[in-house]
């Protein structure tokens, strides 16, 4: 699992980014990092940091949804077979990205929500038919059971072959 | 009455030695050596708390590298967009491209390359101070006790002997700038103004035990230039100043900074603003063309980052300074943080406390470089040589560059850097002609 100073380190980035100092997160906290703040994807991630109706996020809160980003080899080290499946497997990686995209929690990627994701990234550079298009194209290569939308079992077979584990980790160094 | 009278005696007696070992060594500009022979003690002794730290702690520390925020705590991938999600399969849209946004942001969320320019740097190993004591915990008995008597050196001898030096230093600015004021402009009078700058720059240095090693001095700047230089604290202007006469350039404050500021423009040529006047850009540099453009006055002193930032790196410089023309001498100022944090960190302290931190460090150690002299090409524009010239300190004081704006300590980044990120993707997903 995470090693002591890992835990330090993040502490002491949680305190940092803490300015109101009262142990938690606001939203505001996460877009005063820059290179946070200028990223096309910075409020679907900072979302992803409070749980449902909160506006406050705790150090457990924050660890939480950073350990998605463990690299999956941390795992080889405590091989607890019984236990929940840990939050950096392949599948919670993929669920993570999963809830980025499905923006109303349905457990549904539809062909709107993917249209407003994709305006997020690309700003005002594609005109709305050039966009809808493309939202047509992916949802059609990806959707097995012809209902218009993504299921996360489709979601998972359109990515089978992308090294997500690598694509989704974060390595500390020390 | 007699204590009175025996504190009377003990304070003269105070008084006599600083002026005697300090206070005239300064205005003659000879050093006595005692600076030195601290220095000398304190480093030792740091060298020592290392060694035993070192050997005190548990696990093998591994082998940090000098520079640890040139590695920072996490990998990063600086694979540029265009190639790693080209290299997902073409540049078509897949649902694989959010994990390259995904995984920036988680990034920087952990660690990012401008918030950690505004809070301290943190140390390799611990400096005996307690402000700097993140992750040291108790070794030996006998490194708390040279602890204590640190404890005891620095806040019971070597504060108060700061402060009465810092006052004055001070006061003989001030007096000693009015006094020079007085007198009509002449040759003389600048001779005098040179002489009273420096004899109190070297007294305020003196009084925060500030070991200066200036390198390269055939290049300091000249009359008629502009000097310009990475912030990190306001004493940089002491730390310049205590090696030549420049002229000030900077905002009117009130209270003792605006005492001082009236004072010394009577004796010198500083160029100080009202407050409504520095909003006004053009005028702003009017008048410091002005005063570059007159070959007999004293160079400009200029920090163009606008804003301290932490000493290991430099940010973003204002172009204004680089469109006044002329030539322009650069400074990089590095400090060395294992004997004091020199790092003004306006947001969390104010400047009293700041000073106070300054006065109970150990010493202010710090290297300068001059730079040879950098004039603008005629095919560069202003961002452009800023750019140039900031390469140029960055890189003699071994800083790392960083586009970034310094006034993202307080304001919101602009919208525009997020709206070119937004193109950069959009350009690939439409370059292939991939649009359904």
């Amino acid at each position: 699992s995470v090693s002591h100073s890992q835990i330090t380190r993040l502490y002491s980035r949680f305190t940092s980014l803490d300015k109101g100092e009262n142990g938690t997160l606001s939203r505001e906290d996460f877009q005063r990092i820059p290179e946070l703040a200028i990223n096309p994807l910075g409020d679907r991630i900072i979302n992803a940091f409070f749980p449902e109706g909160s506006d406050q996020v705790n150090f457990r809160g924050f660890m939480r949804t950073l350990a998605h980003f463990r690299p999956i080899e941390d795992n080889e080290k405590s091989k607890d077979q019984n236990g929940p499946e840990p939050l950096n497997s392949r599948s919670n990686k993929l669920h993570f990205a999963f809830r980025l995209y499905d923006l109303d929690k349905d457990d549904k990627i539809s062909r709107d929500e993917l249209l407003q994701v994709l305006r997020m990234m690309v700003g005002v550079n594609i005109s709305d038919e050039q966009l809808g298009s493309i939202a047509d194209r992916t949802i059609q290569e990806a959707d097995q059971d012809g209902d218009s939308a993504i299921s996360f079992a489709e979601f998972v077979k359109v990515l089978e072959k992308v090294d997500v584990e690598q694509k989704m980790s974060i390595r500390f160094l020390h | 009455m007699e204590v009175v009278w025996a504190l009377g005696q003990v304070g003269a007696v105070w008084v006599a030695v600083v002026l005697g070992l300090i206070v005239l060594p300064s205005a003659l500009g000879i050093s006595l050596g005692i600076s030195e022979a601290y220095m000398w003690v304190l480093v030792k002794t740091l060298e020592w708390a290392t060694i035993r730290l070192q050997k005190g702690a548990k696990k093998p520390q591994p082998q940090m590298p000098r520079t640890p925020t040139a590695n920072g705590i996490i990998e990063r991938d600086e694979t540029p967009m265009e190639k790693e999600i080209a290299l997902l399969h073409g540049a078509d849209f897949e649902f694989s491209h959010i994990f390259y946004f995904c995984r920036k942001g988680f990034e920087a969320i952990v660690e990012d390359e401008v918030t950690q320019r505004f809070s301290s740097e943190e140390l390799l190993s611990w400096n005996l101070l307690t402000r700097t004591n993140v992750n040291f915990h108790y070794i030996s008995l006998r490194l708390t006790v040279v602890w204590v008597i640190g404890v005891i050196v620095r806040y019971c001898f070597l504060l108060p002997l700061r402060v009465t030096l810092a006052a004055i230093g001070i006061t003989s600015m001030i007096v000693g700038t009015t006094a020079v004021g007085q007198l009509p402009n002449s040759s003389v009078k600048n001779y005098l103004s040179e002489v009273v700058h420096l004899t109190c720059s070297r007294i305020l240095v003196r009084a925060l035990s500030g070991t200066i090693h200036y390198h390269n001095k055939e290049n300091r700047p000249r009359k008629g230039g502009i000097c310009v230089a990475n912030h990190t604290s306001p004493i940089d202007a002491i730390i310049l100043t205590n090696d030549g006469c420049y002229a000030m350039v900077g905002q009117v404050h009130g209270g003792l900074m605006g005492i001082i500021q009236r004072a010394t423009v009577k004796a010198c040529p500083h160029v100080w603003f009202e407050r409504s006047e520095i909003k006004d850009r053009h005028l702003v540099t009017k008048r410091l063309r002005e005063h570059v453009a007159d070959k007999s006055k004293l160079p400009i002193l200029i920090f163009p980052e606008g804003t301290c930032i932490n000493n290991t790196s430099v940010m973003m410089f204002k172009k204004g300074s680089f469109e006044i023309g002329g030539t322009i001498y650069p400074v990089a100022i590095k400090y060395d943080p294992q004997f004091g944090d020199a790092f003004w960190n306006s947001s969390k302290y104010n400047i009293v406390s700041y000073l106070l931190r300054i006065m109970t460090s150990w010493a202010i150690v710090c290297n300068v470089w001059y730079l040879p002299p950098m004039v603008r090409k005629e095919d560069e524009d202003a961002v452009q040589f800023a750019n140039r010239v900031r390469s140029a300190i960055a890189h003699q004081g071994g800083l790392t560059e960083l586009p970034w704006d310094g006034g993202l300590k307080r304001a919101k980044v602009k919208d525009t850097f997020k709206e070119e990120q937004q193109k950069n993707y959009s350009k690939m997903l439409v370059r292939n002609g991939s649009v359904g």
